[in-house]
């Protein structure tokens, strides 16, 4: 302890001091600190920024400007990348003007745009990330699981989407969309997200080997053949309107024709 | 004892002869005479052969219906030698690579099969599906005709009985086809019929055990509603057709008013030939549009919805068009249910499906005696109405179709909220006033329209039509003559029978036999006839065609007065 007393009016003594304790309050702030989370990739401290600016314009009028929700949307703390992908890959978000429900549309935004948005969103607390293209790949499965996959489909999904997956109606003007020509990938993310109206199945009550069934029984249905026109695909309403309109109504036709030359009394 | 019979010795047996051939023409040789001197069938045919029949394409409607009846049995007696009507569960080792492996009831493995592996086996069921859809919709509309025309008023009351029990068991028979493939569309109707069965008041649950032979879905359903649809029903079904087509005969068939037709004749061509080609050429049509359906439209695609399972259900969940009225009022009554004691009135369930359907029947059923007791027309009608000479009735058969339709808009609730992007609830809100307003609208409005059309027949019968001429006179005015209608017109728009509303309350008819509920009768007498334009009388006619002068309003003794008016206006245009 000599060494500090006889040393401390040394002319270096005080810059040392300020470096010493410089270094001491870095240490405590590296250790108290919390880590970034993109830290694993380099270049997604950019991509956050792009996303944090973006969303900044296209978001926070409904969101907030962190994303904390306003009376006009929902938080999106926790929704995760694979909520942001799904709604803005489908043109559903962002909203053209407040309703029922966003329909889907064309989506404007490039891919890196919707890829900054989903990084940024991510940040603002865990959620389900963007799936790899494996976990909804059906084109292994056997026709046993495409079958599971139908009845999977049958049991969790056709309440609201019906059975040809063409959608359905909701209360109060919502509905469940038709699911023909929906990308593999936004099936997946729908699903794990829960857009809207639909609840989130998770992968504790349907595990990715199912979704990908699933998924593989939708696309496969849609490959089929259908047994002439399919009239829409809504069931005994357009087959009763149909059965009228040209059933009863074509032969009316007829029998104008063959009883046009009727007998007279004279 | 008794005494042995004399045992003569000579017999006429002995000489063999034939009798001599008696005089006149001889009618049938060959076959037929053999066939008419065995079973006398040469009356039956020569009288129905000389039938006649009246055209008009409307009579063709209950033609369509039993043209597509034959179908069904045809295409049904096909379908009969693969369906398995079997609850057993299976699993599915078919063609159909989306089913491969599921567990699913024989029945419905049958129908996969029918559809997928027996050549022609899905055409044939589309063509009974799509018959089946025609059948009851042709059997609708020709029941529609004949209320509309009047062609059930005396003698043909009990004829319109077993056209209403036709109607009750051909839903019944579609029902009943509609839940035997054992699909998750038909699983879901008869979870409905069996909500249906389980509101009917205190016996409810024990009526669903009966029928079910147990809790819903059981096990034995699907092998009883096989014997209701190939056995039960088509059986009376042929049976009441019989009857009505015998009663049709010996009715003989009723014709639109026109000349020379009369209550007491027909006119038309004879069955044969004419109308043989006639009818039996639209048996080959309706045949061939139904074939032309079942290969171009799907109809009930049951693999898209998959194997009955009760944990299961499809959005756009309806059944065949025939019950989507029911269905329609079960979706848009209010949640109502009482409990009482230990029992559960479900009035939501019970209000309109049970009381609802036997509201229509009953009301279909009673219209005629109705009619009959406040018209208190007892005379033989073959002479059809024209639906605008009875406005009342036609009125009340359109606000009838009115509130059917609407009901059976709200049976499709979904399927308009999501085409045309409104609101479920307001949808369903709307139906819940339009059942009772829209059909209170439709009778004003056709009632209108009908004593619209009367004004226009009672205009044209006394001024003629308006021929297109425009005269100017010498002191500038003009005026359009008009072309005497032809005696034809004139005819057929006279023939209809006028009623007069009944002026006071009457205890007695004609016959002298007692009314029932005189003051209700009398109110509902005029509320029928009141508004009826008059015809114009004899005098009336005579001075409108003479344009001499202006025809004195005395002339007209049952013109109304806007006739009168219309009548000086008119005679003033053209002198």
């Amino acid at each position: 302890m000599r060494f500090l007393t006889t040393r401390r009016r040394h002319r270096a003594a005080k810059p040392l001091l300020l470096a010493f304790a410089l270094l001491v309050m870095g240490a405590f702030y590296v250790a108290v600190s919390p880590a970034p989370q993109v830290s694993a990739d380099a270049g997604t401290s950019g991509q956050v920024a792009a996303g944090k600016n973006l969303f900044a314009v296209t978001c926070s009028s409904c969101h907030g400007l962190n994303g904390e929700g306003t009376k006009q949307g929902p938080s999106l703390v926790g929704v995760g990348a694979a909520a942001v992908d799904f709604q803005m890959s489908t043109g559903r978000m962002p909203m053209a003007h407040p309703g029922a429900q966003a329909p889907r549309r064309v989506n404007t935004y490039t891919a890196e745009e919707i890829a900054a948005l989903s990084a940024y969103v991510a940040t603002l607390g865990p959620g389900p990330s963007i799936p790899n293209s494996s976990a909804y790949d059906y084109s292994k499965l056997t026709d046993e699981d495409l079958a599971r996959g139908g009845e999977l489909f049958r049991t969790n999904c056709s309440a609201c989407h019906n059975a040809s997956g063409i959608g359905g109606a909701l209360p109060e003007g919502k509905y469940a969309p038709s699911l023909h020509g929906v990308e593999p990938l936004h099936i997946y993310e729908a699903m794990r997200t829960g857009p809207q109206q639909m609840p989130v199945f998770s992968a504790g009550a349907i595990p990715d080997h199912d979704v990908a069934s699933i998924i593989g029984y939708l696309k496969n249905l849609e490959k089929q053949p259908s047994a002439g026109f399919s009239l829409g695909s809504i069931g005994p309403v357009s087959e009763g309107l149909f059965g009228w309109i040209i059933g009863i109504g074509g032969l009316s036709l007829f029998a104008v024709w063959i009883a046009s030359r009727g007998a007279r009394a004279r | 004892m008794a005494r042995p019979a004399k045992i003569s010795t000579t017999s006429e047996y002995d000489v063999p002869s034939t009798p001599p051939e008696e005089p006149g023409f001889r009618q049938f040789s060959g076959f037929p005479a053999w066939l008419d001197e065995r079973v006398g069938v040469g009356k039956i045919v020569k009288f129905g052969l000389r039938k006649v029949f009246p055209d008009h394409w409307s009579f063709l409607l209950g033609e369509i219906a039993l043209y597509s009846f034959i179908v069904l049995l045809l295409t049904g007696v096909f379908l009969t030698i693969w369906f398995k009507p079997s609850m057993a569960e299976v699993e599915y080792t078919g063609t159909y690579q989306l089913m491969r492996g599921l567990p699913m009831s024989e029945a419905f493995e049958s129908a996969l099969r029918i559809s997928f592996d027996i050549r022609g086996g899905l055409l044939v069921r589309q063509i009974h599906h799509w018959a089946a859809i025609l059948f009851v919709a042709a059997l609708t509309a020709h029941m529609l005709r004949v209320f509309f025309t009047g062609a059930f008023r005396k003698p043909r009351e009990l004829n319109w009985l077993i056209g209403v029990g036709l109607m009750a068991l051909s839903l019944i028979a579609g029902f009943s086809g509609y839940s035997l493939p054992d699909d998750l569309l038909s699983g879901t109707g008869l979870r409905f019929v069996d909500g249906l069965i389980r509101s009917i008041p205190l016996i409810g649950t024990w009526a669903e055990f009966f029928v079910f032979g147990g809790e819903f879905p059981g096990s034995i359903l699907i092998s009883r509603l096989y014997m209701v649809h190939i056995l039960l029903i088509p059986g009376i079904l042929l049976a009441l057709i019989a009857a009505h087509m015998t009663l049709l005969v010996y009715h003989k068939h009723t014709q639109f008013p026109g000349p020379g037709r009369t209550d007491k004749n027909v006119v038309g061509y004879p069955l044969f030939p004419v109308y043989m080609a006639k009818a039996g050429g639209f048996f080959f049509i309706v045949f061939g549009v139904l074939i032309l359906m079942g290969a171009l439209m799907t109809i009930n695609p049951v693999w898209v919805f998959g194997p009955y399972n009760p944990a299961q259900v499809t959005a756009g969940s309806q059944p065949d068009w025939y019950m989507g009225w029911v269905e329609g009022a079960v979706r848009i009554m209010p949640g109502w249910e009482s409990h009482w004691g230990g029992t559960t009135w479900s009035w939501n369930v019970f209000v309109p499906s049970v009381l609802l359907m036997g509201l229509l029947f009953t009301v279909l059923g009673l219209y005629p005696f109705i009619e009959r007791w406040i018209t208190r027309d007892n005379s033989e009608h073959h002479l059809l109405d024209r639906p605008r000479d009875v406005p009342t009735r036609t009125a009340l058969g359109v606000a009838g179709m009115t509130c059917y339709a609407m009901f059976w808009i709200a049976g499709g609730n979904d399927i308009l909220a999501t085409h045309f992007k409104v609101s479920l609830n307001a949808v369903t809100y709307f139906m819940r006033v339009a059942v009772f307003v829209a059909p209170i609208i439709a009778f004003i409005v056709t009632k209108r329209i009908c004593l619209g059309l009367q004004r226009k027949d009672r205009e044209r019968l006394l001024h003629g039509g308006e021929s297109g001429v425009i005269d100017r006179s010498l002191i500038g005015g003009y005026s359009e003559a008009h072309t005497p209608i032809s005696q034809d017109e004139a005819w057929t728009i006279t023939q209809q029978r006028q009623f007069e509303p009944a002026a006071e309350v009457e205890t007695v008819d004609a016959d002298g036999q007692p009314i029932k509920w005189p003051k209700l009768r009398a109110r509902l007498s005029r509320w029928y006839f009141s508004s009826d334009v008059a015809k114009p009388s004899r005098a009336a006619l005579e001075a409108a065609h003479h344009h001499d002068g202006p025809a004195e309003p005395t002339d007209i003794e049952s013109g109304t007065k806007a006739d009168i008016l219309d009548d000086q206006l008119e005679t003033d245009a053209h002198r």
